[in-house]
């Protein structure tokens, strides 16, 4: 096959447009040539003050108005400004197609950087891994971002914005409870939402109606046992009952609860594969511009300012240095990444004993097989080798607050690994990081309260704020809300109670 | 191939509606943390953008979490000494940092942080409080007048002739003028041109359309290159310019009863008085008059940190104010403000005359006069002095009674509320 002549791309710090298609293209080519799948992406470059607009609106380049975004955008340029923080110099939303920040002050290596980051790496995370694919829709979501802006500005139109505003710190208390963990989520899209909008007001405020015409009050019955207990089965997705239960709510505002329930299912996979993600984007962005190199195509100059920041980015410090705040998912994520491909092309005797099944398989198989069907917690459950254990030194401490001591658990030897592994796994695990709380009933009969119940884990007790969410639940739910703690012994205790 | 946007230049400010909402729900909370923030700085550095704290727990948003106690097992990266089974004690340093600690500038660590624009920060400070008269003599004193461009105009002055406009014009004239001439012309060459072909030279037809040629071209070139009537000139015109300029005379005595205690209260006074009035006028201009028993000029810094001894004569400094708008601030574009500070001793025979400068000399000339007397005890006869002239010139002149810091505020909301 004729060789190509291959040409040094542009050099130097300052970026223009011409050298950042040119190094879009080259990168592009090798992403072929590894055989990634992405969608098509866009590049856009904003300035610094747009970068902390995008991190005041998570990210996203439409979204309705709320004074906490304000309060988010003020924290970050107060950080900025003082230079507490340097600004992510990537942002990227998945979306079809998929778009990319680069800001105005990166040098031309950061920006190669980033596009070989975000607009590859995540872009084709976002593209194969299982739960985006299940959960989110990228060909929608700016869209339905669109339709939630416009609709909840005609909301503060016609009901007020301080009205709006309340609904929306309510339904913004519960958000990680409005997510479905489990169901699948019908796909996202702009014209049959507004055309169903309307008929969903109709349609749920009938159902509540309903459901609470069938029942009408007693006050002189209990309606507490447990066969009449409604729902039947415990709700995990408190703001999805609140939505279809909640009787005194008018019809625009469940459709409030359902978008912010929306959005919330939307960003759910990105909190469930941090550690995935961002170290699937940083594998890339090290094996494509190491690509680069090799080919002669960037300098020296260029790989050193790369691999500064890189170097940076996945650091780890140890547990008791005084940058130690977590672990951190970018030197976790890309350290399993490349130990995998580790494994898969070098494998050593203990690499085969652990992992007889992608010891010496083809390297881009097992890293497509693995990027699509794993989240956080199962990727580590199922990739994390001894051999990694060891190098970072992994530990695990028990603090029983029933004990005067700390106990050291199992560490990175022939002994711990297993559970070690395990444990690390657990830490992901948003179900047992978040306190979970379902709805357990709601008084049909009685004085129409609403009881949650916090399923507690290993003693934990929910933190003392509780009550500020309660009020919240309250004002959604327009009767009483009770909070109860049940114990895995079966216990149920009653934590508070609060009046709308 | 590959999309590039440049957003640099849209959409800017995206989140200042979120911003400006943030503020508004908070008011309570950043007035608090404006009216402290005022107590801290210095005269002129307020005028710029401000970092204010609030307390953080006002602006939390709650969320179901679980709080400390209970069984946690942890990995922790790095480990560098410890064995499974191993026991040890906790560490006491453990969230130890996080007390809510007031850090040097004033803000406890607790604190939501964040700057305000000066915009903003005056808004919030200045809040209900409105210049009295301002609107009256505003109006009053149009007097200054700004040539602008208007467009062009048929006649004028020869330097004000627009080259461009009035070429332009001449030629549009020559085309419109010559082209029925020129179209003519092309037919006549190109039936030349047949005839030379057919007949030859020496035809009589040859000969007449010759001529016609150069009749037309005499004609044609008849029409002039350029004409008066396509001269075109840059006109002006003149438009009122209301004045947008302030000038802020800072008295104070500065005489022995005047302790540094007293003179800080002066300094927050006119402080909050040049805010307020920056917020009003483009350009400010800041004297400063102190005096004792007799009154000079001087820079801000030894305005309040300087200290004599002796007696006081008021009126020397309102002479000095007097000669100082005749010099310089005497051409009607100036606002005139005034805002003395004094601990209300005065020679006994000088009062008198300070009424006669304020009333006759000095009040016609200013938008308003504020006087604040810093004193415990008893007024004296210069106060009682000072309300004939209040009396006399109502809505011009102000004066109150100032006891402590904290007392400023208050007073000089009161000095300066809205009127309806």
């Amino acid at each position: 096959m004729p060789r190509k002549k291959i040409l040094p791309l542009p050099g130097g710090s300052e970026w223009s447009f011409e050298s950042i298609e040119a190094y879009d293209e080259a990168i592009g080519r090798i992403v072929r040539n590894y055989g990634l799948e992405c969608y098509p992406h866009q590049l856009e470059i904003i300035s610094t003050e747009q970068m902390m607009d995008a991190y005041a609106s998570i990210g996203m380049p439409v979204y309705y108005h709320h004074w906490s975004f304000g309060k988010q955008f003020l924290a970050t340029e107060s950080r900025y400004k003082r230079g507490q923080m340097g600004l992510a110099y990537e942002i990227v939303i998945n979306s079809d197609p998929c778009i990319a920040y680069l800001m105005e002050e990166n040098t031309l290596p950061m920006q190669a950087l980033v596009i070989a980051h975000a607009a590859y790496g995540h872009n084709s995370f976002f593209k194969g891994n299982h739960l985006f694919r299940q959960w989110t829709s990228a060909n929608a979501i700016i869209d339905y971002l669109v339709f939630a802006r416009n609709f909840i500005a005609e909301c503060e139109e016609r009901h007020g914005q301080e009205a709006v505003e309340r609904l929306l710190d309510a339904c913004h208390a519960l958000m990680n409870l409005g997510v479905d963990r489990y169901k699948r989520a019908p796909k996202l899209s702009l014209v049959r939402e507004q055309a169903r909008q309307r008929e969903r007001e109709d349609y749920l405020q009938a159902q509540v109606n309903e459901l609470w015409r069938t029942l009408p009050p007693q006050p002189g019955k209990d309606g507490g046992s447990d066969e009449k207990r409604f729902p039947k089965e415990p709700e995990e997705n408190v703001l999805y009952f609140i939505e279809k239960n909640a009787p005194l709510l008018e019809p625009w505002q469940r459709e409030v609860i359902r978008i912010v329930r929306k959005i919330a299912q939307y960003f759910h996979p990105q909190r469930q594969t941090q550690v995935m993600n961002e170290g699937w984007a940083t594998f890339w962005h090290y094996t494509l511009l190491n690509t680069l190199y090799d080919e002669g195509r960037v300098s020296d100059g260029f790989m050193f300012e790369f691999l500064q920041s890189h170097t940076n980015v996945v650091y780890q410090p140890p547990y008791n240095s005084k940058w130690y705040s977590s672990i951190n998912p970018y030197a976790l994520g890309f350290n399993m990444w490349r130990d995998l491909r580790r494994i898969c092309e070098a494998p050593a005797a203990e690499d085969r004993e652990w992992f007889p099944e992608i010891a010496g398989s083809d390297w881009r198989a097992t890293f497509n097989f693995a990027m699509q069907n794993f989240k956080d917690e199962s990727f580590v459950a199922q990739y994390l080798s001894p051999r990694l254990m060891r190098e970072f030194r992994f530990f695990t401490v028990v603090d029983d607050d029933a004990s005067p001591k700390l106990r050291v658990g199992p560490i990175h030897d022939d002994q711990g690994y297993q559970v070690l592994r395990q444990r690390l796994s657990d830490q992901y695990n948003l179900g047992s990081r978040e306190p979970n709380i379902q709805v357990w009933n709601m008084d049909t009969r009685g004085d129409r309260a609403l009881t949650l119940r916090y399923f507690s884990y290993q003693r934990r007790p929910l933190h003392g704020d509780f009550t500020d969410v309660l009020d919240h639940v309250a004002y959604l739910w327009g009767f009483p809300v009770k909070l109860e703690e049940q114990t895995p012994a079966g216990e149920v205790n009653r934590l508070g109670e609060r009046r709308p | 191939m590959i999309r590039i946007v440049d957003r640099r230049f849209d959409s800017k400010n995206k989140s200042s509606v979120n911003r400006g909402r943030f503020i508004r729900r908070f008011k309570n909370q950043i007035k608090k943390a404006v009216a402290d923030t005022i107590d801290r700085s210095g005269i002129r550095d307020l005028a710029e953008g401000k970092r204010i704290g609030i307390p953080g727990r006002d602006i939390a948003e709650p969320q179901f979490s679980t709080g400390q106690g209970g069984v946690r097992e942890q990995v922790l990266p790095g480990n560098d000494r410890f064995n499974t089974g191993e026991t040890f004690d906790r560490p006491s340093g453990q969230n130890g940092g996080r007390g809510s600690k007031a850090s040097p500038d004033g803000e406890g660590l607790d604190d939501f942080v964040f700057t305000l624009t000066r915009d903003e920060f005056l808004e919030i400070f200045f809040e209900e409080l409105a210049l009295p008269n301002l609107l009256k003599r505003h109006l009053a004193s149009i007097t200054e007048f700004k040539r602008v461009r208007a467009g062009y105009s048929q006649s004028g002055v020869p330097t004000n002739i627009n080259l461009i406009r009035t070429m332009r014009g001449a030629a549009g004239r020559r085309i419109a003028v010559g082209a029925p001439q020129q179209s003519r012309m092309l037919e006549l060459e190109a039936e030349l041109a047949r005839l030379l072909l057919a007949c030859g030279e020496g035809d009589p037809e040859v000969k007449r359309v010759r001529q016609e040629i150069t009749r037309l071209r005499a004609r044609i070139s008849a029409v002039p290159f350029i004409d008066s009537f396509d001269l075109r000139y840059n006109n002006h015109v003149r438009i009122a310019q209301p004045t947008t300029q302030a000038v802020m005379f800072c008295l104070m005595d500065i005489s022995g009863s005047m302790d540094e205690q007293k003179k800080n209260i002066a300094k927050r006074f006119f402080t909050l008085l040049y805010l307020f009035l920056n917020r009003s006028y483009e350009h400010i201009d800041v004297v400063f008059i102190r005096h004792h028993t007799v009154a000079e000029e001087v820079d801000e810094e030894n305005f309040f940190h300087s200290r004599e001894t002796g007696g006081t004569v008021v009126s020397s400094a309102l002479k000095l104010m007097r000669k100082v708008i005749d010099q310089r601030y005497a051409s009607g574009l100036w606002n005139i403000y005034g805002a003395q500070a004094s601990d209300g001793d005065n020679w006994l025979e000088d009062s008198a005359l300070c009424y006669e400068l304020l009333h006759a000399q000095i009040l016609g000339l200013t938008q308003f006069f504020a006087y604040i007397e810093i004193a415990e005890d008893t007024p004296q006869n210069l106060w009682e002095e000072y309300e004939r002239v209040q009396s006399a010139n109502p809505g011009v002149f102000a004066m109150r009674r100032i006891k402590t810091v904290t007392d400023i505020y208050p007073v000089f909301h009161e000095l300066f509320k809205k009127r309806v």
